[in-house]
């Protein structure tokens, strides 16, 4: 009898047991792990790019029910509408200009928080606040910020004298301020990001480097274009990317601020689609307006991922 | 503090070792003559001029780094070359500069090579020929040879030796190890808590220690150590030898050796024990040469001897040399 029950034992693990010997297979505990991430992606970006891309070669818009194959119809139709190609510059210029300001001002702020001065977690935390607050919360502080009437710019300076009494600057109303203040929020807003990245590359530069080269008789301008960047290039091409694929893909600033206005001088892509096939209905044309992003996400991924392999360092 | 009222001064053309335990302060020492960090009050003096004020790369100097630093963007060539470039020398006539540092150190095949397709051996090199390259007045290594194993560790010494001693370069070389520092210095400072404790030759450091700390510090095993009233006394156990086996007629001080336990190292033997009768709680250690014949088993006591004047004797108060006494005194 005792004999038996001891076999029973051996035969049947403990509930806790078992669950240790899960979490000792590696094989299952690996694929455990990695499924919340794998129906994320298929759920609500897989399955939404098949029916985009199922959608953007078709006629459908929210009330017909007829839907047909058009073929490559609508990216015709796309490539002559100005205002689509208005989107495609407006993309570029946004996405390339932002990126750029981005990366000079991250690495400015970068170098000058690698250095220790009094009150440096006070600046650090003012520095990364912007990424930390919910994007539309900010961005409708900004709306403010840039309000045609009570503008908090316009009343400083006319008060400091920059502005004279018929300077009068309607920042989200005039075509190329609009785009200015969009970009000046995106940068805000994708600073502390960039600057936190690059903040890594510089303090995984062994100092050993920076004496070698101070003692090789480099000048600051030297060690920071010859040595410095060089080395936190691949660092800053991740920076970029991630940036760039923001710029291209992000409408909320916009969409908070201007709508795409005044007159489509601040459209993307990006919020072209949405107005079009959300709000306008139509779903093929905003499907076809949304996926001329795609090669170009995707060739500027690729691009970018094989120069900073190339430039790979130790 | 990490360096306290250091007086050094080199010979021209002379190798000099700091050498120290680890935290002693002497890399920041270093540092501070190359002006990489900034002392808080005294001078740093290069050829007779004081540079306090002048930033590394006015100081005439090259530095070695413990992790040789190499630029891992750069080529081999590209790394030597930097130096040269960094000081605006006419670039007609970096690439010979640059193939006459690599013939001297044998690396001219590895110009094309990035420092990490290199081994740890010829990245020294590739170092070192980075330092020499600009013809500095002082040459600054720090550790240069800790990332070596053993084997190319001896040969890097001894290159690195012959090379110094062509250039004439004065050379300050920081070590935690007593074997490079007996093997290389013309002489040796001894570092401890910020302080030199002594500088000297490197035989006068080693057999005429000028505290208990430097005593301790230099020699493997290090010296043995017994109170002798206000006094300690100390003496190297290679200088501790079975009786017959002193030759001469210096005057010997002979003591009963219970020898506990043998430790054969190949080229010699260390006997672990203690000496009977007079001073039964300190340890000793003796050093015998394996081409001495020995027949010693644990557990017996012998009569071993050291020359009178092999024992150093020390204040115990302050652990500074004093002077010496009759051995069998202040019992």
């Amino acid at each position: 009898m005792r004999a038996s029950a001891n076999i029973e034992a051996a035969r049947a693990p403990s509930k806790a047991e078992r669950r240790s010997r899960l979490a000792d297979n590696e094989q299952w505990l690996g694929r455990a792990m990695l499924a919340p991430a794998i129906v994320y992606i298929i759920a609500l970006v897989g399955l939404p790019f098949l029916l985009a891309l199922a959608y953007s070669v078709t006629n459908v818009t929210v009330g017909n029910t007829d839907v047909r194959f058009v073929g490559l119809e609508n990216f015709v139709d796309a490539l002559h509408n100005p205002t689509f190609l208005r989107s495609l510059r407006n993309t570029f210029l946004f996405a390339f200009i932002s990126q750029g300001l981005v990366i000079v001002l991250a690495s400015f702020l970068a170098a000058a928080l690698q250095k220790d001065f009094r009150g440096k977690w006070l600046v650090r935390l003012l520095i990364l606040l912007p990424w930390v607050a919910p994007i539309s919360l900010g961005t409708i502080g900004w709306l403010w910020i840039f309000e045609p009437i009570y503008s908090v710019i316009n009343w400083t300076l006319r008060s400091i004298h920059v502005f004279g009494p018929n300077t009068w600057p309607i920042w989200l109303g005039q075509a190329n301020l609009a785009l200015a203040s969009v970009i000046t929020v995106h940068v805000w807003r994708l600073l502390p990001l960039a600057t936190v990245i690059v903040l890594g590359g510089f303090s995984s530069i062994p100092q050993d480097i920076h004496d070698a080269a101070s003692v090789d008789g480099a000048g600051f301008w030297r060690r920071h274009f010859q040595i410095t960047v060089p080395l936190v290039l691949p660092i800053m091409l991740v920076a970029m990317l991630f940036g760039l694929i923001f710029a291209f893909t992000d409408m909320i600033v916009i969409y908070v601020l201007t709508r795409g206005g005044p007159y489509d001088t601040t459209q993307v892509l990006a919020s072209l689609a949405f107005f079009t096939g959300i709000e306008g209905g139509n779903l093929a044309g905003g499907a076809a307006y949304a996926l001329f992003l795609f090669p170009l996400l995707a060739a500027s991924a690729v691009f970018l991922l094989r120069v900073a392999r190339r430039a790979e360092v130790v | 503090m990490a360096v306290d009222g250091v007086d050094l001064a080199t010979r021209e053309g002379e190798f000099l070792v700091l050498l120290g335990p680890s935290g002693c302060g002497k890399t920041t020492l270093l540092r501070m003559i190359a002006g990489l960090e900034h002392q808080s009050a005294g001078d740093v003096l290069i050829g007779g001029k004081v540079v306090n004020d002048l930033p590394p790369r006015a100081r005439k100097i090259a530095m070695v780094f413990q992790s040789y630093a190499l630029y891992p963007h750069m080529t081999v060539a590209k790394n030597i070359a930097f130096p040269l470039k960094a000081q605006g020398v006419d670039s007609r006539t970096i690439p010979d500069r640059v193939q006459r540092a690599a013939a001297m150190f044998g690396i001219q095949r590895l110009l094309d090579r990035k420092p990490r397709q290199l081994s740890g051996g010829e990245r020294q090199r590739v170092a070192l020929a980075r330092a020499m390259v600009r013809e500095p007045d002082v040459f600054l290594l720090d550790e240069p040879l800790s990332n070596l194993d053993a084997k190319l560790r001896t040969m890097a010494r001894d290159e690195l030796q012959q090379f110094q001693r062509r250039m004439g370069t004065t050379t300050i070389y920081v070590t935690h190890d007593q074997v490079e520092a007996m093997g290389l210095g013309d002489r040796i400072a001894v570092m401890s808590q910020g302080k030199v404790r002594q500088l000297g030759r490197p035989q006068d450091v080693y057999y005429e220690p000028a505290d208990t700390f430097v005593a301790g510090f230099l020699g493997s095993p290090p010296m043995n150590f017994f109170e002798r009233g206000d006094l300690i006394a100390g003496f190297r156990p290679e200088q501790f030898l079975p009786k017959s086996a002193h030759e001469g007629t210096d005057p010997l001080i002979t003591l009963w050796f219970h020898v506990h336990r043998i430790e054969n190292l190949g080229a010699s033997r260390l006997l672990y024990g203690n000496l009977r009768d007079v001073f039964q709680k300190e340890k000793v250690i003796a050093n015998v040469p394996s081409t001495m014949h020995l027949h010693i088993t644990p557990g017996s006591a012998y009569e071993f001897a050291i020359k009178d004047k092999d024992v150093k004797y020390f204040d115990r108060a302050t652990g500074l040399r004093a002077d010496a006494k009759p051995f069998w005194d202040g019992r």
